[in-house]
């Protein structure tokens, strides 16, 4: 009886229990990882957004007998869109180099320009969308304008939420300061908003560009 | 054997995770590159579109989609700032997964779709009706 209990007491002592996991955590800066993770959140976005392109490729040819691209878009109104969408790419560039600076109110004032810009982007963008509706191009006339008002729609709600997010992180850096936690989300939307931006080139590309062309 | 590997990855893994390590800082330089070439590289499409200087619609079509891709990477570049180093590549490495998905999404809808279109609905096009 106390041999065997001494074997297996001897047992266990030479056999160590198996670890599964990184026992030594070593510590992670706050915050070191969500650069990587935003990244990855937008990579899946994009996944989203690739899905919506493919629908509006398959479906953006059936008309249902309704009114086609050609009679619909309005290209000068789309590149006066485009082009408030591009001068808040550059104004939140210049809201970033403030910040690298730390000139507090020189971002703040940037971040301001760079929320006019894109709240004159959705502007013009839901005046577009009005217009089409009130001809009675509504989401419910055809499978071509189904998936239209689907892709650029979801555009346009990142582009809100991008708004309600800088207009959040405004008061946070008016109140709080440039600390470091502020500029870690300063980063992250920044990303979201060049993203944004590099979607809508493939909306004007894909969707109004090659629709007038067809 | 775990003991010495999990220190040897602690102190390695650590070293990496340094505060800012992974994002190049931003020049107006390289804002401005960007932002220029962006507005040229919009506004040619849409001048070729509006004014149809190219004349045939499939020329035209190429020469947009290749505008459109370029535009894409000079953002990648000069506002995302993506280089192959950030994050230890990991940024790189997702990016290029994500890019492999969206082709096969968009190619293999479109591909599929359209053979299902003129193969399975013959005599559907208004234009033929009598």
């Amino acid at each position: 009886m106390t041999t065997t209990t001494a074997a297996s007491a001897a047992l266990a002592e030479t056999k160590e229990a198996p670890v599964f996991y990184v026992a030594d955590e070593h510590d992670h800066p706050e915050g070191s990882s969500t650069m990587l993770g935003f990244w990855l959140y937008l990579m899946s976005d994009c996944l989203v957004f690739a899905v919506l392109f493919a629908t509006y490729g398959v479906l953006g040819a059936n008309y249902a007998a309704g009114p086609s691209p050609k009679e619909l878009f309005d290209l000068p109104l789309v590149a006066l869109n485009t082009s408030m969408l591009l001068l808040s790419s550059i104004t939140y560039g210049f809201a970033v180099l403030e910040m690298q600076k730390k000139n507090q109110n020189a971002m703040l004032f940037w971040l301001v320009v760079t929320g006019l810009f894109g709240a004159a982007f959705l502007g013009i963008e839901l005046y577009e969308f009005a217009h089409m509706i009130h001809e009675g191009a509504t989401p419910q006339r055809s499978a071509f304008l189904s998936s239209f008002f689907t892709l650029v729609g979801t555009h346009g709600l990142h582009v809100t939420f991008g708004i309600i997010w800088m207009i959040t992180l405004i008061v946070q850096v008016w109140k709080f300061g440039l600390i470091e936690a502020n500029k870690r989300r300063l980063l992250c939307l920044s990303m979201f908003w060049h993203f944004l931006d590099v979607v809508w080139i493939g909306v004007f590309t894909f969707v109004y560009l090659m629709g007038v062309l067809r | 054997m775990s003991t010495g590997s999990h220190s040897a990855h602690g102190h390695g893994g650590h070293d990496s995770h340094g505060h800012d390590s992974g994002h190049p800082e931003s020049t107006f330089k390289g804002y401005m590159i960007g932002f220029v070439l962006s507005v040229i590289l919009t506004a040619i499409p849409f001048w070729l579109v509006m004014s149809g200087t190219l004349g045939n619609k499939d020329v035209t079509t190429v020469a947009i989609l290749v505008l459109g891709a370029i535009q894409i990477v000079v953002h990648m570049i000069y506002f995302l700032h993506m280089t192959p180093s950030s994050e230890n590549g990991w940024t790189m490495m997702a990016l290029i997964f994500t890019v492999v998905m969206v082709v096969i999404t968009l190619a293999g809808s479109l591909w599929v779709m359209y053979h299902m279109n003129t193969n399975m609905m013959p005599g559907m096009d208004p234009s033929q009706l009598p």
